[in-house]
């Protein structure tokens, strides 16, 4: 009961921050939240610290160490030598390393453009279409079946595909084509249908995320307003937009930010599916970083690359957060 | 149990099934239209899990003549043991449920204390601590790979299912600890005061009062650090090298492309590895799909 109230509001954003921000009215925001006796604010540090060393211990210091590798040359046996920038220089002649970037990009297109134009669309119609219309039932066994593959550890999702799509005449691909006299297909063997491979896993894995989001985030959506809308002549597409689009606006920016970080991530399916290959086409950064420390022990390199990928995310991050905060600023100054 | 919620329900009284309405529930045509394409879509979304269902209960010769769509002429359960035994399946999954159930543990007590300190003690600079802790989680964990290697295997922990465990726990409190400052920075104040008033400290209002009453949203965090922890590939390839402290995926994985898998056992591979996601789905299907819509707005 008590959940159901919880992610209630959570999903009514702005309600929830306008409540936080009432509550907080009422406590000076440098005060804590309980009354202070003797010993002051100062003992909440205590609180923090277990969780505080641990983050120093696991991500900080070696975040550092790995920044400081990248001014080394390194093959994790003898004493690492200092190089300066050679790491640096070398990724911009580095044909794999501008191949792993590019193959960012497709990784985008099939984990954030189409799972989130798809999701939508699928959302829109659970919701406004089919769960209106044939009922909440019909609506969410379909939004279950759509989330199914999200559950999956990615490699397992990988293996599936990867096993559908197996070269020679047992692959399952390949006889299914054989029925229509098309001769075998080595799809992993060649590009671009290695690659493509690769996308289709990704849009099968990742669509279940936005359909659920989004639908969830259309509970806040009050129905009188479709039918006004209907009443008024509006169409499907047209209330899609007016209504559908700007109202759940805040679950897209956060959809679009967790997916394209995931997409710069991604490293189990390549490993799994095709470890880069055919001859390095399907290379993305971290499988790229991966086989630099641990195949061909190149630490200072691999280090590199990581650092590279590692700077990427935070300026992607920062710039969705920033674009969110302009955008709501002026919808507040338009309101 | 009401009072967390008190201050932020608002008109939440609508649930899923709206109440039908004359007119608008007329099915058109074209309301048919859409429906068959969405389900169409979903068909097309479980092809790959029927295949694998179907095929994992085939011989291989049964496979080579009926074809990859047929049900099994009858059930073989020869590919499914044969890779059950092989990598030895029982010892995968209590490794996973060790290392998840662990992490899930220490992770939520970690964030408990840290979002204590962040949203109820309101220490100074918390705006940059809660920053802090969420970097953590977002960055790639390449750019920590080779210098945790590098450290576990100086202090012995390299190969020992801790060393996972560990950095999951680090990984995970760091998303616990954002998402849960920003529902310990709502918490009822005058519960907090009525229990200070009583006469009772720091401590053991965080344990009779902030721990009984954030229990649901705790929950809900300890499924989703199990989970992702159980679907984490990179850091337990890395660090488990040898095969009696593999988890289930890194298993899976390591024997695809053996020439000894057959096309059969491979489908039994991956059916296996479906297998326990698909239970706990099952499980906290409810309370998941709640779950994600909590943590996606924050």
């Amino acid at each position: 009961m008590t959940l159901t109230t919880r992610t209630g509001d959570t999903t009514r954003t702005s309600a929830s921050r306008t409540s936080a921000r009432r509550t907080r009215r009422t406590t000076p925001p440098e005060q804590p939240a309980i009354p202070q006796g003797k010993g002051g604010t100062g003992g909440y540090w205590l609180y923090l610290l277990p969780g505080f060393v641990l983050l120093l211990i696991i991500v900080l210091i070696p975040l550092g160490w790995n920044v400081y590798l990248t001014f080394q040359k390194w093959r994790g046996v003898r004493a690492p030598e200092f190089i300066g920038l050679e790491n640096w220089q070398k990724l911009f002649t580095d044909d794999a390393f501008w191949t792993s970037f590019s193959n960012s990009v497709w990784m985008i297109l099939a984990m954030v453009v189409v799972p989130t134009i798809l999701g939508l669309l699928v959302a829109a119609l659970l919701f406004d279409v089919i769960g209106r219309k044939f009922g909440g039932k019909v609506g969410s066994f379909l939004r279950a079946t759509y989330y199914l593959p999200q559950i999956l550890p990615v490699v397992v999702a990988g293996i599936v595909i990867g096993w559908i799509v197996r070269p020679d005449s047992d692959g399952a691909l390949n006889q299914m084509l054989g029925w229509f006299g098309i001769p075998d297909v080595d799809w992993l063997g060649r590009m671009p249908s290695a690659l493509i491979v690769l996308m289709v896993v990704m849009v099968w894995v990742q669509l279940g995320y936005p359909v659920v989001i989004f639908m969830a985030a259309l509970q806040r959506v009050d129905p009188e307003l479709y039918e006004a809308a209907e009443l008024d002549g509006a169409n499907w597409i047209q209330r899609f937009r007016a209504i559908t689009v700007s109202i759940i606006r805040p679950e897209i920016f956060v959809v679009t930010l967790t997916c394209t970080i995931a997409a710069l991530k991604v490293f189990g399916p390549v490993y799994v599916i095709t470890r880069g290959g055919p001859a390095g086409a399907t290379l993305v950064p971290s499988y790229y970083a991966y086989q630099e420390f641990f195949t061909k022990r190149n630490i200072g390199y691999g280090a590199t690359i990581a650092t590279v990928l590692t700077i990427v995310v935070v300026i992607v991050s920062i710039i969705f957060i920033r674009v969110q905060n302009s955008v709501e600023q002026k919808e507040r100054a338009g309101l | 149990m009401s009072a967390t919620t008190a201050t932020v329900t608002g008109k939440s009284g609508r649930t899923g099934t709206p109440r039908p309405r004359g007119g608008m529930t007329r099915r058109r045509p074209v309301d048919w239209l859409l429906l068959a394409l969405v389900v169409a879509g979903g068909i097309l979304v479980l092809v790959p899990f029927y295949l694998v269902l179907v095929n994992s209960f085939k011989s291989p010769v049964d496979y080579a003549t009926s074809g990859p769509l047929a049900l099994p002429h009858e059930l073989d359960f020869t590919g499914i043991a044969k890779f059950w035994e092989r990598v030895n399946f029982p010892e995968k999954v209590w490794n996973s449920i060790l290392i998840s159930g662990v992490v899930s543990v220490l992770a939520v007590l970690i964030s408990m204390l840290n979002a204590f300190a962040i949203g109820i003690g309101r220490v100074r600079g918390r705006t940059w601590i809660v920053l802090l802790f969420l970097m953590a989680n977002l960055l790639p964990q390449e750019a920590l790979l080779y210098p945790l290697y590098y450290m576990f295997k100086s202090v012995g922990l390299y190969d020992n299912i801790w060393s996972v465990i560990i950095v999951f726990t680090v990984i995970q409190a760091a998303f616990g600890t954002y998402l849960l400052s920003s529902v310990y920075g709502t918490f009822p104040k005058e519960v907090l005061e009525a229990a200070s008033l009583d006469g009772a400290g720091r401590w053991q209002i965080l344990w009779w009062v902030v721990f009984p009453i954030s229990r649901p949203t705790l929950s809900v965090l300890l499924i989703f650090f199990f989970i992702w922890t159980w679907n984490e590939f990179l850091i337990p390839l890395t660090f488990l090298a040898s095969n009696a402290n593999q988890t289930v995926p890194v298993a899976i994985s390591v024997l695809q492309g053996d020439r000894l898998m057959d096309v059969t056992t491979t489908s039994a591979s991956a059916l296996l590895g479906i297998i326990p996601t698909l239970i706990f789905f099952l499980i906290f299907q409810r309370t998941l799909t709640r779950g994600i819509t909590a943590g996606a707005v924050k």
